[in-house]
């Protein structure tokens, strides 16, 4: 199967100027079949919540290039890295980040609000599938602050694949999240992997979590082993 | 659903407090320049109307006659001439008939009526007065000076032999409608005639001095022949009246005083009372900028982890700057409402407050919708300029910065 994502030698360095420069990835070289579910694991400071940033089009490598869904998506201005973070990636963060303004639903539509400035019925009934997928159709008009740190991470995971996209990136999803639940969390990842079809990549310190993945990426000091 | 109607609504709907602070200051600032405004219009256009009640807008009369030297200087030469300026003794307007069709032909020209006048004496059992004595053609006179507002008795009427008086010379010679006075000019020509009305001027003065008789009474009475001395002129656009004259003194060759320049001190008390209130409008309107970006700038350094995740997602710099641009303005629009409200509110319970002795208000307060109309686009305008730093500054929010936070 094709490749989804494809980074060639991808360095990023902080500082410069007064401040000393520290570069953080030194030379990363990785590939993401389409529909793999791969776990991104290594010690804190090894430089994983930066390759994923980098990934995610969030911030750009300071050398090498990116290919995202068989297109260069290095080097873009930010107007263009926008347009394709909205179109092909999905994000998942350790504390959800749900909008505290806007019910369930309204969270899960808000790609594809922020993307197109409108939503469609399709779009509707999209977002109340999802819901209902993960156990959430009761609770849809409900605002996050009513929702348990389980129920809003299942909120925060369908709002990542609204815009059905190519690849899902979470730094740690389960990071606050109680052993039981991070275990359903990970399930559930898993499950929509298979169904969606959607490829994964997952920051993760838990070891028996990792171990799940079919695929594992080990970072050390800013390169993959 | 819009996405920055939608998400501009929400956060300032999330944000009650902030959202009631920045409305209450956006309300009181309004509410204070819609009083000014309103209690300033409605005191000057007051002030404007009761003087010029009794006042044509423009009054033309004779050129003043010149000294023209019998024998011009020589080149090179100066003259030494000590000259003395001319009496303007029986210096009338000749052939007005023409001059006044012209003037009521002028565009913007509602109404002008030829006008005899010069001093007099109004006599009565023994009692002398003196006045001033107004020959008019009544019909024309009336399109220039409104008087039915005027009658205190009698009726509106000037047939040969008869006058319009003031109050005050009717009650200094115990006159009413009906009764007869002797008139007398400096000349000493006299004439015995009727008082048809008495009227009320609306000044002391004016109540005393002016006689109205018919044209041709004056003319024979001051001895003018045909002639008369001033045509009065109404125009539809008051505040043009300097423009009218200076192109009415340009067609008919006569000198042409504006009501602006007959009250010279008037009118500059209404400048200043003008300029002062466009200062404090001025200097509440940047206020009430300022507390509008002050607050938002705070709701952008709150919300930085939703901006930022908004951002992740995709959502384009220029939907975030949007988003907080129509805050500005759903803030000014709303604030305006409100605060539109109540500065007519206030400005209505100062005019049933301020009363004259007679218990009627002391001036009409000036609210029209055009007043509303610009006060809620100034509102919206100047609340988008004060949303352009903060929304500049959510657009521009680093997401990876954001989130990481
Ligand atoms: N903006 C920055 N400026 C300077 N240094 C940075 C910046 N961002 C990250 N770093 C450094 O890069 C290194 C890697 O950081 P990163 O957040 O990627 O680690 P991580 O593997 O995600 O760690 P953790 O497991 O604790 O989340 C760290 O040493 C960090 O101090
Ligand atoms: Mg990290």
């Amino acid at each position: 199967m094709a490749d989804v994502l494809l980074l060639q030698a991808v360095r990023k360095s902080y500082g410069g100027g007064a401040s000393p420069r520290v570069e953080v990835l030194h030379g990363i070289d990785m590939a993401l079949e389409e529909g793999s579910f791969a776990a991104l694991i290594g010690p804190s400071g090894s430089g994983k919540s930066t390759l994923l940033n980098i990934i995610g089009l969030l911030e750009p490598p300071t050398a090498g290039e990116l290919h995202l869904a068989g297109k260069l998506a290095s080097g873009l201005d930010d107007a263009a890295r926008t347009t394709l973070r909205n179109r092909y990636l999905g994000f998942i963060f350790q504390f959800h980040h749900l909008l505290p303004a806007f019910s369930a639903e309204e969270n899960v539509l808000m790609p594809m609000l922020a993307g197109v400035g409108r939503i469609s019925r399709a779009d509707r009934e999209r977002a109340r599938m999802l819901l209902q997928r993960v156990g959430l159709a009761e609770h849809a008009h409900k605002r996050p602050l009513q929702l348990s740190g389980g129920q809003q991470q299942r909120v925060a995971i369908v709002r990542a694949l609204m815009n059905r996209p190519r690849l899902v990136l979470a730094d740690e999803p389960t990071g606050n999240l109680d052993t039981q639940t991070a275990a359903e969390v990970f399930a559930l990842l898993h499950e929509l992997n298979r169904e969606e079809g959607t490829t994964f990549l997952i920051v993760t310190h838990d070891p028996r979590l990792a171990a799940t993945c079919p695929r594992q990426l080990k970072l050390l000091d800013g390169r993959l082993l | 659903m819009n996405f920055v109607w939608t998400v501009a609504w929400r956060l300032l709907r999330e944000g009650r407090f902030q959202s009631a602070l920045i409305l209450g200051g956006v309300c009181i600032g309004v509410a204070v320049v819609v009083y000014i405004t309103a209690i300033v219009n409605g005191l000057q256009a007051t002030i404007v109307e009761r003087t010029l009640s009794s006042q044509a807008h423009v009054v033309l009369r004779p050129a003043d006659r010149l000294n023209q030297p019998v024998m011009p200087a020589a080149k090179g030469a100066i003259a030494l001439a000590d000259v003395r300026k001319r009496t303007q003794r029986e210096n009338t307007i000749a052939n007005w008939a023409r001059l006044l069709q012209l003037v009521k032909a002028t565009p913007t020209v509602t109404g002008a009526a030829a006008m005899a006048s010069g001093p007099g004496v109004a006599q009565q059992g023994g009692v002398r007065k003196s006045v001033t004595l107004m020959g008019v053609n009544l019909a024309d006179y009336r399109q220039v000076v409104r008087l039915d507002n005027k009658l205190v008795s009698g009726q509106l009427q000037l047939g040969s032999g008869q006058v319009l008086i003031g109050k005050e010379l009717a009650a200094d010679l115990g006159l009413t409608p009906g009764s007869r006075l002797r008139l007398q000019s400096a000349s000493g020509a006299q004439d015995s005639v009727q008082v048809s009305a008495v009227l009320d001027f609306g000044i002391k003065d004016l109540n005393r001095r002016w006689v109205l008789l018919p044209l041709r009474s004056a003319q024979n009475l001051l001895g003018y022949r045909l002639d008369i001395t001033e045509i009065y002129v109404r125009t539809s656009r008051l505040y043009e009246a300097e423009t009218l004259a200076a192109n009415l003194s340009a067609a008919t060759g006569l000198t042409a005083d504006s009501w602006q320049s007959s009250n010279g001190q008037l009118v500059t008390a209404l400048k200043s009372q003008r300029a002062s209130s466009l200062m404090i409008r001025v200097f509440v309107t940047f206020a009430v900028a300022l507390s509008i970006a002050s607050v938002l700038v705070v709701s952008v350094v709150q919300r930085q982890r939703e901006i930022g995740i908004l951002r992740a997602m995709g959502t384009p710099a220029a939907r975030i700057l949007g988003v907080f641009l129509l805050q500005g303005g759903i803030v000014g629009l709303l604030g305006s409402l409100l605060g539109s409200l109540l500065g007519a509110g206030m400005a209505v319970g100062f005019s049933r407050i301020a009363h004259t002795e007679d218990g009627s208000p002391l001036f009409p307060v000036a609210l029209d919708s055009e007043l509303f109309v610009s006060t809620a686009l100034i509102a919206f305008a100047v609340g988008v300029l004060a949303a352009l730093l903060p929304a500049l500054r959510a657009a521009r929010l680093d997401p990876v910065e954001a989130i990481r936070g």
